[in-house]
Parts: C-alpha cells; sequence; structure tokens
C-alpha cells in the first residue's frame, strides 16, 4: 500500500507544480464547440468588475476560454502533415443566411405546355443533308450562316410583290423581328415567374398602342377615381371601350357570373326538365278540408231549400231563421273557454 | 442559367458574377464590407481598421465618404452590399449627435435584416498594445459573458450578429495549435459591451489538456448600444431557414460490430410467387384441350354476365 501511495502523493506533487485546468462555475455555460463559442450566464462579482474591471475580465475570460479549451482537447483528433487536428462538431448556433435557399426554376409558358400535351425536346443532328447543295451543313452554329448564304445566294421576289424590294432585307428584317419576340416572351416569362401583378394592357405610348388598346386605356384611367368615374366628364365622340375582358380591367364594372357551369350542358338542360316535368301539385290540406266544407254546406242547404215538406218554399225572412245553428267557429281566433258552454245565438253572415 | 436574369450578361465573366449572386445551396464564407459615413474619423476610423484586421481576407473596403444614414434610409447601402455581394456590413461615422458612431449589420435577400448602432466609449486600438501579435486568419474563440445576453430578444440578436461576424468560416477540423485567439463580449447591466481580445497562450498543466493564460493583444472597445433594427421574428425565422437538400437524413438499420465493420440489415419484402418469372418448360405447358376448356369455361361465364345484366334492366325478352 505504502507504494501505491507514494505514487499517488508524488503525482499530487507533480500536479501542485502546476495551476489548474478545472474551472468552477454556479450555473453551466452553454457549449457551442462547432464555431468555438461560450456564453457564460454567471452573475458578475459587481464589486470586482467596478474596482479593477480589466483584471476581472480577463481572469473572467480565462476560465471560460479554459471550459471551452478542455471541451476541444476532449474531440477525437487525428495527424495531419506532423500537427494534431482536432475534429469538430456540427455547429448549434444557426446564423442566418444570405439569400433563400434555392428552389426548382420556374417553368416557362412553353415549358408548362409543353410538360402538359407531354411533349419531349427532340435533339436536332448538328448535320442535315442538303439536296439542293448535295452536301452536309451544319444546322446551327459555326459555319451555318455560311452555308445558308451559299444556298439562297439569289432570292425569288414573288408576283404580287413590288419587283424593287429587297428580298435580303427583308430576310435579315425577319430574323429580328422573331429575336424582338422572343425577347419580349423572355420578359413575360420573368413577370410571371416572379409573380408580379402587370396590367392586361398597359399604355404602350401613341406611335406603339392600337386604337382599341388606346381606348381601353382611358376608360380605365376614367374609371379609376375614388367614385369610380361617376363624375367624369365626357369628351365629345367619345367611344366605351368594349372586347372580351375589358370588364374585369375596369375597376367597379363587375363580372356578371358566367352561365358556362361545371357540369355539362346536356346534363345541366336535362336535369332542368325534369324538375319542370316532374312537378307535383302542392297539397295544402287546411284549404282543402275547408273547400270540402264548403262544398257540402252549399249541397246541405240547397237541398233544404228544394225540400217542399217543412216550409214550404218560403223564403227565410229578414233577419234569417231562428234555427238552432249554434254560434260560428271563430276560427282558432277565439278566447278559448272550455268550460263554458256554446252559447246559441244569432248566426252572423 | 436562372429564368430570373432581366439583362443577359454579355461576357463569361459577368455571367460568373451573376450567378455568383444568385441563391447558393452551399454558400460561401460572409464577406464585410466597410463603408464611411458623412463624416468618419478618429475612433471610429482606428476600430474600423482594427476589425478589417481581424476579419481579413473576408472585407472588402470602400474609402469614399458616404451620404447614408443607414437607420433612415438603408437603400443605397443595401445596393452597395449588394454589388459587393456582402452578407455584412459596418458603417462607421461620427457626428454631433452620435459622436464615435458605429453601425453593425447584415443583409438577408438584399434587404437589412437587423443592425445595429454602437456608440464607442472607449477604444484601444491593437497598435496601442505593444506586443506579440497572432497570426492572420486564426478563427478566434467567442466568449459571451453575463446574465443579459440571453435576456432580451435585441441582446439575443446582436450576440448572433457577433458570432456571425467573427467566427470567419465554419470549419470541420482544426489545429489545435491553431487556437491562439479569444474574442470576449461582455454585455454589464447598464446595457454597456465590452469588447475584449487576447491571445491564447497554452501552458503545461501536468495533463493531456494545456492550462491556458490570456495576454491582451487589443482592439479593447467599450461600447453603449444607441439605435437598433431588428427582423420581424417571421423574416427572421425564414433567414435562418436551411435547405432541405442539407438536411442528413436518419440512417436506419446500420451498426458497426466491435471490430469496426458496419453491417446493415436489409428488408426484402413479401415474395410475390404468383407473378414470378420462372423457367419454362414444356411440360408445365398448358394442353391444347385444357386451353380449350379454359376458353369454354369463360364463354358461359360472359353469356350468364350478360344475361343478368340484361334481366336487370326488364327488357329482356330471353330472360323468362
Amino acid at each position: 500500500m505504502d507504494v501505491v501511495k507514494e505514487v499517488l502523493a508524488k503525482h499530487q506533487k507533480e500536479l501542485d507544480k502546476y495551476k489548474p485546468i478545472t474551472v468552477e462555475k454556479h450555473l453551466e455555460c452553454r457549449l457551442d464547440v462547432g464555431s468555438l463559442l461560450i456564453t457564460d450566464p454567471n452573475d458578475f462579482d459587481d464589486r470586482e468588475l467596478r474596482a479593477n474591471k480589466e483584471e476581472y475580465l480577463t481572469a473572467l475570460t480565462r476560465e471560460n476560454t479554459q471550459l471551452l479549451v478542455n471541451a476541444i482537447w476532449e474531440l477525437p483528433t487525428e495527424r495531419v502533415d506532423e500537427s494534431i487536428v482536432a475534429k469538430l462538431p456540427e455547429p448549434t448556433t444557426v446564423l442566418p443566411r444570405l439569400r433563400k435557399p434555392p428552389g426548382p426554376r420556374p417553368l416557362t409558358k412553353w415549358e408548362k405546355f409543353a410538360k402538359e400535351k407531354g411533349i419531349t425536346k427532340k435533339k436536332k443532328d448538328k448535320k442535315t443533308y442538303d439536296e439542293t447543295m448535295d452536301k452536309w451543313v451544319p444546322t446551327y452554329g459555326f459555319k451555318r450562316a455560311e452555308a445558308e448564304k451559299a444556298k439562297d445566294w439569289v432570292l425569288e421576289v414573288p408576283q404580287n410583290a413590288d419587283p424593287n424590294t429587297d428580298m435580303f432585307q427583308k430576310k435579315i428584317d425577319l430574323r429580328n423581328e422573331k429575336v424582338a419576340k422572343n425577347e419580349i416572351q423572355r420578359m413575360k416569362n420573368i413577370v410571371r415567374a416572379k409573380k408580379i401583378d402587370m396590367p392586361r394592357s398597359g399604355y404602350l405610348g401613341p406611335e406603339a398602342a392600337s386604337s382599341s388598346q388606346l381606348l381601353t386605356a382611358v376608360t380605365v384611367a376614367k374609371s379609376s377615381t375614388a367614385s369610380v368615374g361617376k363624375f367624369q366628364n365626357k369628351l365629345p365622340k367619345e367611344k366605351e371601350a368594349r372586347g372580351l375582358g375589358i370588364k374585369e380591367l375596369i375597376p367597379g364594372g363587375k363580372r356578371k357570373a358566367s352561365h358556362i357551369t361545371q357540369t355539362p350542358e346536356k346534363e345541366a338542360n336535362l336535369d332542368l326538365i325534369k324538375s319542370v316535368l316532374n312537378k307535383k301539385p302542392k297539397l295544402d290540406v287546411s284549404k282543402a278540408v275547408s273547400m270540402e266544407k264548403r262544398d257540402n254546406r252549399l249541397a246541405r242547404e240547397a237541398e233544404a231549400e228544394n225540400e217542399p215538406g217543412k216550409k214550404g218554399g218560403k223564403k227565410p225572412k229578414g233577419k234569417g231563421s231562428r234555427k238552432a245553428v249554434g254560434k260560428k267557429s271563430k276560427g282558432n281566433r277565439g278566447q278559448r273557454a272550455p268550460g263554458k258552454k256554446a252559447q246559441a245565438g244569432r248566426k252572423r253572415r | 442559367m436562372s429564368l430570373l436574369r432581366i439583362r443577359k450578361p454579355k461576357t463569361r465573366k459577368g455571367k460568373k458574377v451573376l450567378l455568383a449572386r444568385e441563391p447558393q445551396l452551399i454558400e460561401s464564407a460572409r464577406t464585410m464590407l466597410f463603408l464611411d459615413g458623412r463624416k468618419c474619423g478618429g475612433n471610429v476610423k482606428l476600430c474600423m481598421k482594427d476589425l478589417q484586421a481581424l476579419k481579413k481576407p473576408l472585407v472588402k473596403v470602400l474609402n469614399r465618404k458616404n451620404d447614408i444614414t443607414p437607420f433612415d434610409d438603408p437603400s443605397s447601402l443595401e445596393f452597395l452590399t449588394m454589388k459587393n455581394d456582402a452578407a455584412l456590413f459596418t458603417f462607421g461615422s461620427t457626428s454631433k449627435k452620435r459622436p464615435d458612431n458605429i453601425v453593425l449589420g447584415r443583409i438577408f435577400e438584399n434587404e437589412v435584416l437587423d443592425m445595429f448602432e454602437l456608440g464607442i466609449k472607449r477604444y484601444q486600438a491593437i497598435s496601442e498594445f505593444k506586443n506579440e501579435k497572432i497570426g492572420a486568419c486564426v478563427k478566434p474563440c467567442l466568449v459571451f459573458n453575463g446574465p443579459k445576453w440571453a435576456q432580451t430578444e435585441e441582446l439575443r440578436r446582436l450576440r448572433n450578429l457577433f458570432i456571425d461576424t467573427f467566427q470567419r468560416e465554419k470549419v470541420d477540423s482544426i489545429r489545435l495549435q491553431g487556437i491562439e485567439h479569444v474574442l470576449s463580449f461582455t454585455v454589464t447591466d447598464d446595457m454597456n459591451i465590452l469588447m475584449r481580445s487576447y491571445r491564447i497562450l497554452l501552458k503545461k498543466s501536468g495533463q493531456r489538456t494545456p492550462r491556458i493564460e490570456l495576454e491582451e493583444i487589443g482592439p479593447s472597445a467599450d461600447f453603449s448600444i444607441r439605435r437598433t433594427k431588428i427582423a420581424s421574428e417571421d423574416l427572421y425565422k425564414q433567414s435562418r431557414k436551411q435547405p432541405k437538400q442539407l438536411k442528413v437524413g436518419k440512417k436506419k438499420n446500420i451498426s458497426t460490430d466491435a471490430l469496426g465493420n458496419t453491417k446493415g440489415r436489409v428488408h426484402l419484402g413479401k415474395q410475390q410467387t404468383g407473378s414470378i418469372q420462372t423457367r419454362r418448360v414444356k411440360a408445365l405447358r398448358k394442353t391444347p384441350e385444357e386451353k380449350k376448356e379454359n376458353r369454354q369455361r369463360k364463354k358461359v361465364a360472359l353469356k350468364a354476365a350478360a344475361a343478368e345484366a340484361l334481366a336487370s334492366q326488364g327488357n329482356n325478352p330471353f330472360s323468362s
């Protein structure tokens, strides 16, 4: 046992030569070794902080750094080029990004359409055989324009065209127009992808706009007041814009509900006919009962009049016969008096 | 090529620059843009110089004076950061109303996410400390002292901004001898932020882990918080959203044994013996008689079904 004690004591003595690496904290510090970060939530020693700030801060930071270093030295290490490298874990603090994570590229109008219809892109061959020139010419790219020039070295002026038209210039113009159209479509695709609301009929300027576009622009502008254009004066000979979809552009002009419904037309019409043909008369029971009663009464009265034996055809005089007819029912309107007997009285007509 | 680019690039280099400005799955290290205000001198200038030294080479410095007031109108600031592809910015200015003013901030989607205006109360530059300095491009340890850091949302964001500013790049391994710099941020009760910078000295401790000692190398600054602008909770959450592709999925049924061999368990579904393709043997083929019988049976069944269907409609003369 002595040996063990001796060794332990020797070790302790050795350790005493050095300062300790352990740090005691009241509250545990939060560590993020992945980004070499430590947060100490412990309160400060206020008196110390005021008295000698710098020393206190240094000591505090030293303690926290020691904690961090202790954690780092625990990590698995490996040797890379004569230096020891510690493998850091993933950082736990999440930092904001500069931009949103990239999403899928929005489809262009054509791409969307092709996808719906199942149209796939066909790859063109790099070279195609030209029969008039009797050789293989590039379909696109390097030397394609040259090949085309060689092929179309002369162009026919059509019969109905002016004989002085420059068909080559016309060809160039046509191409430029196509390029411009493509550019516009590209812009429209960008607008669609960014989900920006664009006016369907913008004012394109007096040179570019057609008369119907101008009319639409005027009508929209006029009705764009707080009172939906109610108090706007009309110009002489002013026309109202008409056409498909213009009502939707005009603020305040409400759209009518479409007569086209989800169900197919034939079915809808059949339903309508069925509902008419299968109509059953409504039965009002109380009305029917009262009508029946009336008929019966009339029949009874007619019988009484025709009966010769009793009164001899003598017409009832004056205030009517004093037959015990009973009081006319009040038709659910009178006050009920269940104990009282119904009084025999004059019949009021 | 993104669809969202409006102007088509004319050169290959231009295209590369524009592509770099688009959303990336893994973003490059965040650079900081340094801007001067209308007036910028004294401690502010010194402080900016030292910050640049700490952040090198992830900096972009613009030396001209800028007539910008970030808290009133950040649009030109946003433009400059966009042009320089910077994620963070430091804007220094000094005025009678706000002497020695420094604005730290960051950008998300070309707009200011959050920014903090710090007033420099006391400043000691790196050059004032006459001692051995640390090497360049050293990833510092960050120490945040004080209970206040986690108490208010503003301070939490400021802490996050400090981490963002000073942590340099994300690394997956670090050389143990390369840990030689500490930046400490202390928030006091009167809401002052004390920034100190130390060099780490690794001393023997008799154990594997060294005992460390610190030596102040500067910069040392006392800041007071002036105006702040922090992002709404929604935007902040959105900005911290990580791409789905980078998430590491759980690996199931994989284990490593004591010898370091990886073992996986594979689940085969139920074997479909009915539809399985086996060898075709002549003996197993159906004979013509069997085929005929099969056909006959099918016919009878079809007829019965048709008769039944007609009977249910009620206009079948043959059913009775």
